[in-house]
């Protein structure tokens, strides 16, 4: 394994703590979301969309030996640079790992406001399907 | 008369804040209005000075609640033209209104065959009531299109307007894309075939004319949280002989006349239609934003909201690759658009950022997204307080977005 959770997390805070405004930053995960290759059509069922947010965001999971690997895509693109963080932090871990997984940096580098509980901000939401996932992987 | 826009915005204590650094920029105004500080001072006054319970209580507290109540009431009655304050009917919202009609008018009244027409400019609470009593009863629903401008067809309408037609359930204005539905025009029509008519006047109240008289309207419903009054309260107006003829809704307190274990004989209007205690602060409240608005003038408030339409209108059509959806010739100031190849909501998040709340997403308006073709758009909705400056502040933050997101 790379790097923990943990050691992603502050990684994450160190490049987000080189911007000095909030364009800056969202620039950034505009572009993270850019970057995050496009999930596969077959992928995009309608199983693997995850509920409650404005924009269709579409989460696979899938064990590769110990490991949670998680593939993702969003109609948004700042949607898809949070998720490419989350996916950057979670995927790749074990499903315990993941499940006790304290996503502090989400906080930390200014995004907290897309935890809120509005249908618009379905970042909960996508942190949550992925604990599930995990906890799904644990019990099998 | 001529609006002094800047002493105007001094009554809105709301909008004099800075989000996330910038001045806040308010075009939400078609999800929920804002509120003049005498709205605010009138509940606050209500619960520090008269707080009772209405109607039954004999001592001053109550005495005063009841009449400021009761004085809403009358308020509201010359606010539509109605004829009589007995027919204001007092509920929780529009979604309230077109539930009770749903569920008592509905329920005495649809069978299986008959039709109720809705149009394809419907949103969710004018739309699911009726299919929730459609299905308990057999009713079938038929859908009046819409063009490409967002207009409805009414060659259409006529053509699905017959005998077995027992209501048309439209909305005076489309929340999503602003159009003005010919509501006269409809409403003679259904009643040449006998139906009746309920209008979803949510997005109207606070912009146009409303005579349920002279315009014949059966039901008329709507919020007062869209009219700059409190959240929680609505109106549902009906025609006498239909709110005679129809069974209460809810049962409890207030509705009834006499109760005994073997059976209840039900109060008179508007009080057969009111269980249990309301909602009497925001009521009260109410009566002080129908009294702003009248003070204002709704014209002069409707003129000043469709300068800033065409104004926003112009600068928007600037941007290459903005489409803007809806583009009726009658109009109220809303204005509903996409941007090629980027997400409506990846803009509403931006634009938050410069301090500037519009809404994002389909609008509670699913089946019209669907005609479209579109999974949501962007839409700014105008209030009369609102500026041409804050309109070309959010034109610059628009074109920023775009190209932070291409």
């Amino acid at each position: 394994m790379a790097q923990s959770i943990q050691e992603t997390q502050e990684e994450l805070i160190v490049e987000f703590g080189l911007f000095d405004d909030w364009a800056d930053k969202y620039e950034y995960l505009i572009d993270l979301g850019k970057k995050l290759p496009s999930l596969s059509e077959d992928l995009k069922t309608e199983e693997n969309v995850i509920k409650g947010c404005q924009s269709r965001v579409w989460l696979h999971a899938e064990k590769q030996g110990d490991q949670i690997v998680f593939e993702a895509d969003s109609e948004a693109v700042i949607v898809k640079g949070l998720i490419s963080m989350l996916i950057r932090v979670l995927s790749h871990h074990s499903a315990e790992e993941i499940m006790k997984a304290d996503l502090y940096f989400i906080d930390q580098i200014g995004m907290s406001q897309h935890l809120a509980q509005t249908r618009s901000n379905g970042l909960l939401s996508m942190v949550k399907q992925m604990k599930n996932y995990a906890l799904a992987f644990s019990a099998k | 008369m001529t609006l002094d826009i800047q002493k105007i915005r001094a009554d809105f204590p709301v909008l004099d804040q800075q989000v996330n650094g910038s001045p806040l920029i308010y075009f939400d105004n078609a999800a929920t209005t804002q509120k003049p500080k005498s709205v605010i001072d009138a509940l606050s006054h209500y619960y520090a000075s008269d707080n009772a319970n209405i109607h039954r209580g004999i001592h001053a507290l109550a005495e005063r609640a009841t009449t400021a109540f009761e004085l809403t009431r009358t308020k509201i009655k010359e606010f539509i033209n109605a004829p009589s304050s007995d027919q204001i009917i007092l509920t929780a919202g529009t979604t309230g209104s077109i539930n009770l009609v749903a569920q008592t008018f509905g329920r005495a009244n649809f069978s299986t065959g008959d039709k109720i027409l809705i149009s394809n400019l419907e949103h969710h609470s004018n739309i699911v009531p009726w299919q929730m009593i459609a299905e308990e009863k057999g009713a079938i629903i038929e859908v009046i299109p819409v063009d490409e401008r967002g207009v409805l067809d009414l060659e259409a309408y006529r053509n699905l307007l017959d005998a077995s037609v027992k209501l048309v359930a439209v909305n005076h204005v489309s929340n999503a894309i602003g159009t003005i539905n010919p509501i006269a025009e409809m409403i003679q029509l259904a009643h040449a075939h006998g139906a009746k008519v309920l209008i979803d006047g949510a997005q109207s109240i606070a912009h146009l004319d409303i005579d349920v008289q002279a315009l014949d309207i059966d039901f008329f419903a709507f919020s007062a949280h869209k009219l700059f009054g409190p959240t929680g309260v609505g109106v549902l107006y009906g025609k006498r002989e239909l709110l005679e003829s129809m069974p209460p809704y809810q049962g409890g307190g207030e509705m009834i006349k006499e109760v005994s274990f073997e059976g209840t004989t039900y109060n008179e209007l508007p009080y057969k239609f009111e269980a249990g205690t309301p909602n009497i602060a925001d009521v009260i409240a109410l009566s002080a934003a129908i009294d702003y608005v009248n003070a204002l003038s709704k014209e002069a408030l409707f003129t000043q909201e469709l300068a800033l339409l065409a104004y926003a209108t112009e600068q928007l059509s600037t941007i290459p690759g903005l489409r803007i959806i809806g583009t009726a010739p009658d109009k109220i100031a809303v204005i509903s658009f996409v941007m090629d190849g980027i997400h409506p909501q990846d803009l509403g998040v931006l634009l938050d950022k410069f301090g500037i709340a519009i809404r994002t997403g389909h609008h509670c308006v699913q089946p019209l997204m669907k005609r479209f073709g579109l999974p949501g758009t962007c839409r700014a909705s105008f209030a009369f307080y609102n500026t041409f400056e804050e309109i070309d502040l959010f034109v610059k933050a628009l074109r920023r977005s775009i190209n932070m997101l291409q």
